[in-house]
């Protein structure tokens, strides 16, 4: 590695904030000057001009990744607060790597599906926009759990003001909502972070937020700190776990403790939406991939049945639930409900299909919700409503828009070929191994999706035009048929050849399994050894294991 | 792993269909621009032909093969691969064909190019306002591949990945005229159904592989699921005891009764026929296409492709054989009283699915692919041949309407008349043979009530040949009941609707011989007279039957003859000789006579048991109670509310406005922390 | 030399009577002043006490005093808030009592 690359990470996570605080110079220096700063549309251009090449840049990344590695690669260590063990330390494995890809994918999209519909101050708009960017990003590559904080809870900000600005009729019952479900969850979350913090000073005498050692520090990670599962209370894993778990799964959102979402995607503006389904609900489940999952094993392998329950409870209810709704938009928000529910089944069944799945789970459902609520949007954008009664038909006026949305909806149906079913697949394959009976009710969420969408298309698509203001609607234009190809692509690429995304995936997922497993299989009694054994590392010497077994692969 | 000889001719085979299919596409969406009809007829024709050519060669390939061991295998890819060691899962993107595919892509390949080519003529004619002579061919290409692949594909995930695909097309051709919320609902009950069976297709695989899985051998191939069977087939699962079941069954069974499941959605059987007849409400190519000669046969094929697993699952099998009887001579009874000349198709379709169920769940698996072979034969040309009298109808396809056209159709009534006898079962057609194929095998089997069943086919033979010269002798015989105005303009179409109809009933004649049973190929003293069931013995694993000695099988032919001569002379007698009869009878019977018009009720009943309790539970309980009352009411909005009375009606009134009382609030606050401090 | 405790309780007595006239009267003026008692009581506090930190030779403690000048210049400062307060007041009201003004409650 060398040159670019050696800063590749950071550049790609802090290049939107530059960007957006570049523009804000330019207003700021304008305004001094007495004139009027550059015009909204230049403000676009740039935006889009600088997310598009954050995702060439994320695209380099992948190609630049080293797929049979498990630890962490682009890895970057520099002291922040150092004293108190705060860092700037950041890197990707392969479920991170993916994520980023994706939500360096959707900006683009979004900002230009959003060229028209934001009207009011757009400049804020595009500066919330990039900054969210930037906060996502930091989020999934940090390697520093108060780093990690700090961008999580940064990317509510700008959330909270772009539903809350740009959002519809009841936005600000829906931004609070969101703003206070997130906050309850992680400032319990942030309390258990410093125990676990506090645990690692106890047992090290240094203090140290560091998920993992990083290169050149004796500090031991926080991962490799060792949680009791009984004693006190609130140092016990039990305990630790249950506030982390928590915090991620109100992001995710798992039922019950969904209700802010479907108020959230209703009254938030497209672009937001897309987001928030597309990556800031991934947060959740990447929260419990990367932290709560390792850092207390036991813990998360004694509340599995609790988890797999709610999932499963999840993916049939959002489900039900979505069948009804007579928002288009409602109806995906709880089907998103559904999907996250899937995600969530097939990362506790904790065996590689499983894990495997879920992560490229992730990504299909921020590709196919995403342009779910794209193709809603353009449909709100010609007829200010979204209610599935007030269509009919629409397939003759606008017949391209149609089988786009037929696309989509066959992946988000599990369409084989499409992506969804290579996810939801690998998912139910992982869940039957572990549990037939959580996979047999789980397949069942699969028949009611096929339901409630196809329901749904047929009332909005097929049938006659029985609304006059149905009749004259333009089909897409230019560069709404761009933004939608372009996630179809994917979605079709990953649904025919989804091998290239799974083995990156899959290293990592090993990786974590063995971590889970070594930890809470021998339990107690082995605790101890584990301070010894430092785990999940940059370039993992048991990495050489698995390099050897996946190249065995036929 | 798969030890068949490398071909790379076999991806073709669904790649042309595809690539039409994309080229329609793109033509449609992206570029926008009319495409000239006979261009997307070139195409999408030429690709078909070209498969079928392709499928052709690859046959002859395969034909060169060792008898005992013809395979070919193209891999593509790695599809979906997860996992390494023993619990691996390499879904491949690859392709086998055995004398099984072989039949099949022949099949799919052969009557869909007569189908395309009919369809020429047949949509050309369509005039309503949401009709799309390219979006039509684009689907029924993106059909054709979908449908190869699933009897191409060499392990079951991609087999899924065809099962799935047909089903998306049979929706978007059910509803291809979208601008009729029927036909677009019709379309979504196909999809929704046929869901129900992929979820016993799904679980059936998983219970498989996991048992794989576990004896240490994962596979998804169909050659590595068949090399390692034999370490499950004698496990055991136990249900909870809560289940209606009893505890202990074999796996086997159960896998494949979940498979079965699988089969009973695409197939359209008890209980998840009720999709086909409502998929009638597709262009009648369509209907000719997938919902008689090759998708609703997926689920035979799929039967025929485990029957490893099905001859070591003798439950099973039996619940097959019971369930494809008891389908075979229920949709035949209702399809006596339907007066839609597509319905009653439609009927008969699910009863001789039945049949070959039935067939298939006795053990005959090569006398289920014979009857699969002839009844696509049969049925395309009777489907393809009502299409010929609807448009002749302008678009009449009910049969109250019809009547007297022998004396107008002159190209299209020979040929369907060859349709109908071969189907009822006259001797010398291909019908005759292979159903009698099917009943020698249910009279032969060690099924339990194997007799029964044996009676229940016999049975409906009579009554399939009832209602199909019923259906002959109200469209063709008796007078015209036509509006006086179209009377004169019933004319036969034009030559691509036609000429396909002759190719076809060319095969309803001769198609019998490839598979001539040997008890009649002795008559003529020609040895293995029976070559398909010959060609496809390598691939079908023989289970136990009785033997049968040639007499016995000849007195039941002549029972079968029988009894279709009968249905016929009944049918004779109602709607030919005493017209005014099947009304009286209708009213006599009026209970029974209303029960089969309205299908048993069984739609209103599904409706009325699963659709309706589902979504009020889900509105009224999920969505107002639980979401919107219990967690948003009463745990979020709640809590809110909780504490914003709180500061309503008691905490605010400490912020009285007055500066005095703060500072006093101060002090005593103050003068407590001092007081703690103070030692 | 006086006493320490003699110039605590002068503070103590300062401070009380501050507390009290903050506490009682309704006009802003005489709070404002009893304010200034409390301020006054602790800057003499802080003189008293300072006397018993000599500090060094050549380097005499001074704390208590900086503070002192700290304190009177916060003093001065919170006078001129505290009557351009009054004199807004006044204006709008056309009066100083501090009961009067109460609108900023529930």
């Amino acid at each position: 590695m060398g040159g670019i690359d050696e800063h590749l990470l950071t550049i790609i996570t802090f290049f939107p904030l530059a960007v957006a605080l570049g523009l804000m110079a330019t207003s700021i220096i304008g305004s001094a000057l007495g004139a009027d700063g550059l015009p909204d549309s230049l403000w676009q251009a740039v935006a889009l001009a600088g997310t598009t090449l954050t995702f060439l840049l994320s695209l380099y990344l992948y190609a630049a990744f080293d797929p049979l590695e498990t630890g962490f690669q682009f890895t970057e260590h520099a002291p922040w607060i150092a004293q108190y063990g705060i860092n700037y330390f950041i890197g990707i494995d392969g479920i991170s790597l993916l994520l980023v890809v994706l939500t360096t994918f959707l900006m683009p999209i979004v900002l230009l599906a959003a060229w028209n519909d934001i009207k009011k101050s757009v400049k804020t708009y595009l500066f919330f926009m990039l900054a969210l960017e930037t906060g996502m990003l930091g989020a999934f590559v940090s390697l520093n759990l108060f780093q990690f904080y700090v961008f999580w809870e940064a990317m509510l900000i700008p959330m909270y003001f772009i539903i809350g600005i740009w959002g519809g009729a009841r936005r600000i019952y829906a931004a609070m909502k969101f703003f206070l479900f997130t906050m309850v969850g992680s400032l319990l979350m942030l309390l258990a972070l410093l125990v676990v913090y506090y645990l690692n000073f106890e047992q090290t005498g240094v203090l140290n937020f560091d998920y993992i050692s990083a290169p050149g520090t004796a500090a031991v990670g926080l991962l490799d700190t060792v949680v009791s599962t009984d004693g006190v209370w609130w140092k016990s894993q039990t305990w630790l776990f249950f506030a982390f778990a928590l915090a991620f799964a109100i992001k995710v959102p798992m039922f019950p403790l969904h209700t802010w979402l479907p108020d959230a995607h209703v009254e938030a503006p497209t672009s937001g939406s897309v987001v928030l389904a597309g990556v800031l609900l991934k947060m959740g489940t990447y929260g419990f991939l990367r932290f709560a999952l390792p850092m207390f094993p036991v813990a998360a392998v004694a509340f599995t049945p609790w988890l797999m329950g709610l999932a499963l409870v999840g993916i049939v209810y959002g489900s039900l639930v979505a069948m009804i709704q007579s928002d288009i938009k409602k109806l995906v928000a709880y089907s998103s409900v559904a999907h996250l529910g899937f995600v969530m089944l097939g990362m506790f069944a904790l065996n590689v299909h499983g894990l495997n799945g879920s992560v490229l789970q992730m990504i299909n459902h921020g590709l196919s919700t995403g342009a779910l609520f794209l193709l809603v949007g353009m449909l709100y954008e010609r007829r200010h409503t979204r209610e599935i009664s007030e269509f009919g038909g629409i397939a003759k006026p606008m017949p391209v828009f149609a089988a786009l949305f037929g696309v989509v909806t066959m992946s988000s149906i599990g369409l084989p070929a499409l992506n969804g079913f290579v996810g939801e697949f690998l998912i139910l394959l992982g869940t039957f191994l572990v549990n037939p009976w959580a996979a047999v009710i789980a397949t069942s969420g699969v028949v009611l999706a096929a339901a409630y969408m196809l329901w749904m298309y047929r009332r909005v698509m097929f049938g006659p035009v029985d609304n006059e203001e149905n009749r004259g609607l333009m089909d897409l234009g230019m560069r709404e048929k761009v933004v939608i190809v372009a996630m179809v692509l994917p979605i079709i690429w990953i649904g025919v050849y989804p091998n290239p995304l799974l083995r990156r995936i899959e290293p990592s997922v090993i990786e974590l399994i063995r971590v889970v497993e070594a930890r809470s299989g021998g339990a107690d009694e082995d605790l101890a050894s584990l301070t010894s054994s430092h785990s999940l590392s940059i370039a993992a010497p048991q990495g050489v294991s698995i390099r050897r077994s996946l190249q065995e692969q036929p | 792993m798969v030890n068949g000889v490398d071909s790379d001719l076999l991806h073709w085979i669904p790649l042309l269909p595809l690539a039409a299919a994309i080229y329609h596409g793109v033509m449609i969406g992206l570029v926008r621009r009319q495409t000239p009809q006979t261009v997307v007829a070139a195409v999408s024709c030429g690709a078909v032909i070209l498969a079928f050519v392709v499928s052709f060669m690859a046959l002859l390939d395969l034909l060169d093969q060792p008898e005992t061991s013809r395979l070919l295998v193209d891999n593509v890819y790695t599809w979906i691969g997860a996992g390494i060691g023993t619990s691996a899962i390499s879904a491949e993107l690859a392709f086998r064909l055995d004398p099984l595919s072989a039949v099949m892509i022949l099949v799919v390949t052969g009557v869909g190019s007569l189908i395309h080519i009919y369809s020429i003529g047949y949509m050309d004619d369509d005039h309503r306002d949401d009709k799309g002579f390219q979006r039509f061919f684009c689907y029924l290409n993106l059909f054709t591949f979908s449908m190869l692949v699933l009897v191409l594909a060499d392990n079951l995930v991609l087999m899924f990945l065809g099962w799935e695909g047909v089903g998306l097309c049979s929706y978007l051709l059910i509803g291809f005229w979208y601008s009729d919320s029927f036909n677009a609902y019709c379309g979504s009950k196909a999809f929704i159904v046929n869901r129900i069976g992929d979820f016993g297709f799904l679980i059936g695989l998983f219970l498989l592989f996991g048992a794989l899985v576990e004896a240490g051998h994962p596979a998804v191939s169909f050659s590595g699921i068949e090399q390692h069977f034999s370490s499950i087939v004698d496990r055991t699962l136990t249900l909870p005891a809560w289940l209606p079941f009893g505890t202990e069954w074999r796996l086997v069974n159960v896998i494949g009764l979940c498979f079965f499941v699988g089969a009973c959605g695409k197939s359209a059987q008890l209980p998840l026929y009720v999709w086909l007849p409502d998929a009638m409400a597709g262009p009648t190519p369509v209907s000719a296409l997938i919902h008689a000669a090759t998708m609703v046969t997926a689920g035979v094929y799929m039967v025929c492709r485990m029957s490893f697993l099905y001859a070591a699952a003798p439950e099973a099998s039996a619940v097959i054989a019971w369930t494809g009887g008891i389908t075979a001579l229920f949709a035949a009874t209702i399809a006596v009283t339907q007066t839609d000349i597509k319905k009653v198709l439609a009927y008969s379709t699910v009863s001789q699915l039945g049949y070959m169920f039935l067939a298939a769940g006795c053990g005959g698996f090569s006398a289920a692919v014979f009857h699969l072979g002839t009844h696509a034969f049969f049925k395309a040309l009777l489907f393809l041949g009502a299409g010929a009298v609807i448009l002749a109808m302008h678009h009449e396809q009910d049969m109250e309407k019809m009547g007297g056209l022998w004396s107008r159709l002159h190209a299209t009534r020979w040929v369907f008349l060859i349709g109908v006898l071969a189907i009822a079962g006259v001797p010398g057609l291909s019908g005759f043979f292979s159903k009698d194929e099917i009943l020698v095998a249910a009279y032969a089997s060690h099924v339990p009530g194997h007799d029964w069943l044996y009676g229940i086919g016999l049975l409906t033979a009579g009554i399939t040949s009832f209602y199909m010269f019923r259906l002959f002798f109200r469209v063709f015989l008796g007078d015209c009941r036509a509006p006086v105005a179209t009377r004169d303009h019933i004319t036969d179409p034009g030559g691509f609707v036609v000429k396909p109809l002759w190719v076809l009933a060319f095969f309803s004649v001769v198609g019998g011989y490839f598979g001539l049973p040997q008890v009649w190929g002795d008559l003529i003293e020609m040895e293995n007279s029976n070559s398909l069931a010959n060609f496809l013995a390598p691939v079908l694993t023989s289970t136990e039957a009785h033997h049968l000695d040639h007499s016995t099988e000849y007195g039941m032919a002549l029972a079968a003859v029988g009894l279709a001569a009968a249905g016929a002379a009944l049918a004779w007698l109602l709607y030919v000789k005493r017209p005014g009869l099947p009304d009286r009878l209708a009213k006599q019977m009026s209970g029974i006579h209303r029960t089969l018009l309205n299908k048993y009720y069984i739609d209103e009943i599904y409706d009325a048991v699963f659709v309706r309790p589902l979504v009020a539970f889900s509105d009224r309980v999920l969505f107002r109670t639980v979401d919107a009352g219990l967690i948003d009411g009463v745990a979020v909005n709640g809590t809110a509310n909780t504490i914003r009375s709180l500061a309503a009606n008691g905490l605010k009134y400490v912020h009285s406005g007055l500066t005095q009382t703060y500072v006093f609030m101060m002090l005593v606050g103050a003068v407590a922390i001092v007081m703690y401090l103070l030692p | 030399m006086i006493p320490t405790e003699h110039v605590i309780a002068l503070s103590a007595a300062l401070f009380t009577v501050g507390v009290i006239g903050a506490l009682v009267r309704r006009n802003l003026i005489v709070i404002l002043m009893s304010i200034e008692l409390m301020l006054n009581a602790a800057n003499l506090a802080f003189v008293g006490f300072n006397r018993m930190w000599p500090g060094t030779e050549g380097a005499p403690a001074v704390d208590g005093q900086i503070f002192v000048l700290i304190v009177i210049t916060v003093a001065a400062s919170e006078v001129a808030v505290g009557l351009g307060i009054f004199l807004s007041m006044f204006r709008n009201r056309d009066s100083v009592n501090v009961e009067e003004v109460n609108l900023l409650k529930w």
